[in-house]
């Protein structure tokens, strides 16, 4: 995970010489602003991927002689197929409408987001999916 | 949820399944990873578009979509073209002109260049690079989609509503897009169709990363990934950096539309202790923001394209990709410049800081160069096929070429106060983009659709393709840079008869519909390869990267087995025992131990 870490921390490091070069040179608020969000884009997550491969080490994908065999087992747990995608988008198009044509509208939205929501949890807990 | 220990292509899909990484092929010879792809896996039909979770049909759903989307946004051009090929042409009224360039830039640029890239390409091939059995957040990745399938039909909703769609141009500027000058549901539609879509790519973002980061298979390191994925990795990246701003901005613009918030104009400014504008908003502001997204932007959907002639040069060269190294720090360079540059379209604003943007965009000259370089130092000396997707390659760095020259030319402000807001800049703009994301974008289509599908693309017709294409885009474009040195301006409908500016013109037009037959032919290619499929076998272009490896298409979850990874050309060396790919750095070493001593 070191290069990870190395990569989001190098564009911390980057953007955060960017942003107080253009500030020094501009005062102008919202680049620097939005040059200085970014370089916390990097050391945050840079930090904590770095903070993870000390405590960790080398995972096999980081390993330039890890064999395939190495990694036999369980990768992770992935559903199947879900609805729920499908009927949270449909909730957030009836949503986003309901702005534009009436408000009538997000009576149809987010029912749907909230079941959505509630349907993604129990199939996760479950295991199951539709 | 159970634990299943056995490999994906046996797994029960009744339940979410715990997958386990396939075993290792035991040495060279048979393959014994070629063989899944066919069992039942869940929902058929409608209900396996409406339901599936698997990366390859999300993929493919972007594709398709974003298909669409491309050809809706080509018909408008045409009537564009037609309207601009007379000076006072009454084919179009000048509102819907108007609404026909806003929609044809928001399609082509939000709906089809960015979804086909990192919702389409990227969601099917990446996984596939990597060796993972699927994207990270799969869940995720289809909410992906359909936020992008219903951004993409509230943005076309837009020609529906009294007044038609939007018409302030792709980029929104206030207070142009303020509610007093552009009244309407089309605005409002525009507005909320990108924060949906905004919304999806910052998933796909998420997804791309997290996937990149921690399912690589055992072996597959950072710097033996394929280019197309490290490019797709910097992307998810520039994703990150740059939709956000562009979701909230929208907000806000919403906002100042309904909610009388005045964030992008000065109504409401006051004096404050000699501060003139202290307490009032600022249409600079949405300028600023928009474009700290928009120049990301232009290499969020320049980037996956570079990668895809990446992958595309070495294998019709049949060499390894040259300076591996340099193409994936140069990839980097040229995302971290690219967001320190947004405000070089601001220049004739005279409210930005003139040198600092000129520099950073001129030094995006240095690592692009070296692409170049690297891509020409691949082909040199190599085996060349001449199969499309080469020719379409090749055709990429012709176009991207001019492209960026002009580029360079635009940076300098003196040059770019000369002829911004001209055509110039429309002909500069269109052969980045359209030298990137199409150019480049069926290279990929041409060689990744073996693996897709199974079944090939007639050659012969791909050729018809790329050469009309090709020699449609010159004429295109090319007369449009004279047409903006000589002072036409961008985003007219009409122009005066006795400047001059009809005859190029009409060779831009004829241009046009050369590309829009092009297209027609694409259609007529994908219609022949469905009724009499040629099969494409697992690796037609004896590739290099470990997609090749499996099936075509590939198994639900990608892989039975999993060759050994000891480069960034696994397949390769699989199948080429005696031609190993030398590890990166090694070259020079290796050749000094061969020389004999004494």
């Amino acid at each position: 995970m070191k290069i990870e870490a190395l990569f989001l921390l190098f564009l911390g490091v980057f953007f955060g010489v960017v942003g107080l070069v253009y500030w020094f040179w501009s005062y102008e608020d919202a680049g620097g602003m939005m040059l200085l969000g970014t370089s916390l884009l990097g050391f945050v997550p840079g930090s904590y991927y770095m903070f993870w491969h000390r405590r960790m080490g080398k995972r096999l994908e980081d390993r330039d002689d890890a064999s395939i065999a190495e990694g036999a087992g369980v990768i992770n747990s992935f559903p199947g197929s879900s609805i729920w995608p499908f009927v949270l988008g449909m909730g957030a198009f009836l949503s986003v409408l309901a702005l534009v044509f009436g408000m009538w509208l997000i009576f149809l939205g987010v029912p749907l987001i909230l079941g959505a929501a509630a349907g993604v949890t129990a199939e996760s807990r479950r295991g199951g999916h539709v | 949820m159970t634990d299943v220990i056995a490999p994906p292509s046996v797994a029960t899909e009744e339940t979410a399944t715990e997958l386990t990484l396939p075993p290792q092929v035991p040495g060279h010879g048979i393959d014994e990873g070629h063989s899944g792809g066919h069992e039942d896996h869940g929902p058929s039909g409608i209900l396996k578009w409406l339901t599936s979770t698997d990366h390859k049909v999300i993929g493919l759903s972007y594709m398709i979509t974003s298909l669409v989307m491309f050809y809706l946004a080509g018909i408008m051009a045409l009537l564009i073209r037609l309207q601009l090929s007379s000076p006072h042409s009454s084919l179009l009224t000048f509102g819907q002109f108007n609404q026909l360039f806003t929609m044809h830039g928001s399609l082509m640029l939000y709906l089809f260049a960015g979804p086909f890239a990192f919702g389409g390409l990227a969601n099917f091939i990446v996984p596939l690079q990597i060796g993972a059995p699927d994207m990270a957040f799969p869940r995720l990745n289809a909410l992906s989609y359909w936020l992008y399938l219903t951004g993409s039909i509230t943005m076309m909703m837009g020609f529906l509503v009294a007044g038609g769609a939007a018409s302030f141009g792709w980029v929104a500027y206030t207070p142009l897009a303020s509610s007093t000058s552009s009244p309407g549901a089309g605005g409002d539609l525009w507005i909320m169709a990108l924060a949906l879509t905004g919304f999806s790519a910052i998933f796909t973002g998420v997804n791309l990363v997290g996937t990149i980061f921690y399912l690589r298979a055992p072996g597959m390191t950072m710097f033996r990934m394929p280019v197309f994925t490290w490019n797709m990795l910097v992307t998810g990246i520039l994703i990150l950096i740059a939709f956000p701003v562009l979701t909230s901005a929208l907000i806000m613009l919403f906002c100042d539309r309904h909610f009388s918030t005045h964030i992008y104009t000065a109504v409401g400014c006051h004096l404050v202790s000699g501060a003139p504008y202290s307490g009032c908003g600022s249409p600079l502001l949405w300028q600023n923001l928009f474009w700290f997204f928009g120049h990301p932007e232009v290499y969020i959907l320049a980037l996956p394209f570079f990668g895809i002639v990446t992958e595309v040069l070495p294998v019709f060269s049949r060499k390894p990709v040259f300076g591996y190294k340099g193409m994936v720090f140069a990839t980097m360079a040229i995302a971290a410049l690219s967001t320190g540059v947004w405000a070089h379209h601001m220049f004739t604003t005279g409210a930005v800081l003139l040198p600092f943007f000129s520099l950073l965009s001129l030094l995006i000259a240095v690592p692009t160069g070296i692409k170049f370089f690297n891509w020409i130092g691949t082909m040199w000396h190599g085996q060349l096929q001449f199969s499309t997707a080469m020719l379409f390659s090749i055709g990429f760095l012709f176009a991207f070429l001019m492209g960026g020259v002009t580029g360079i030319m635009l940076a300098a402000p003196p040059l770019d106060f000369a002829v911004h807001d001209t055509y110039f800049v429309v002909a500069h703009f269109h052969q980045v983009l359209f030298g990137t994301a199409v150019m480049g974008g069926f290279a990929g289509l041409y060689y990744w659709y073996p693996k897709m599908f199974g079944r090939m693309l007639r050659e012969n017709l791909g050729k018809w393709h790329f050469w009309l294409l090709f020699i449609g885009f010159w004429v295109t474009f090319m007369p449009q840079y004279i047409v903006g040195l000589l002072g036409m301006p961008r985003r007219v409908a009409s122009y005066p008869s006795n400047l001059g500016w009809q005859s190029y013109n009409i060779v831009s037009t004829v241009g046009a519909f050369m590309i829009g037959v092009s297209f027609f032919i694409l259609l007529v290619n994908f219609v022949v390869s469905w009724r009499n499929p040629i099969p494409a076998g697992d690796n037609p272009w004896d590739a290099h990267t470990l997609e090749w490896f499996t099936t075509s298409p590939p198994p639900h979850h990608n892989y039975t087995h999993l060759p050994p990874i000891r480069s960034e050309r696994p397949t390769w060396d699989y199948n080429h025992p005696n031609d190993l790919t030398v590890p990166h750095g090694k070259t020079a070493r290796l050749k000094k131990e061969k020389v004999p001593v004494g």
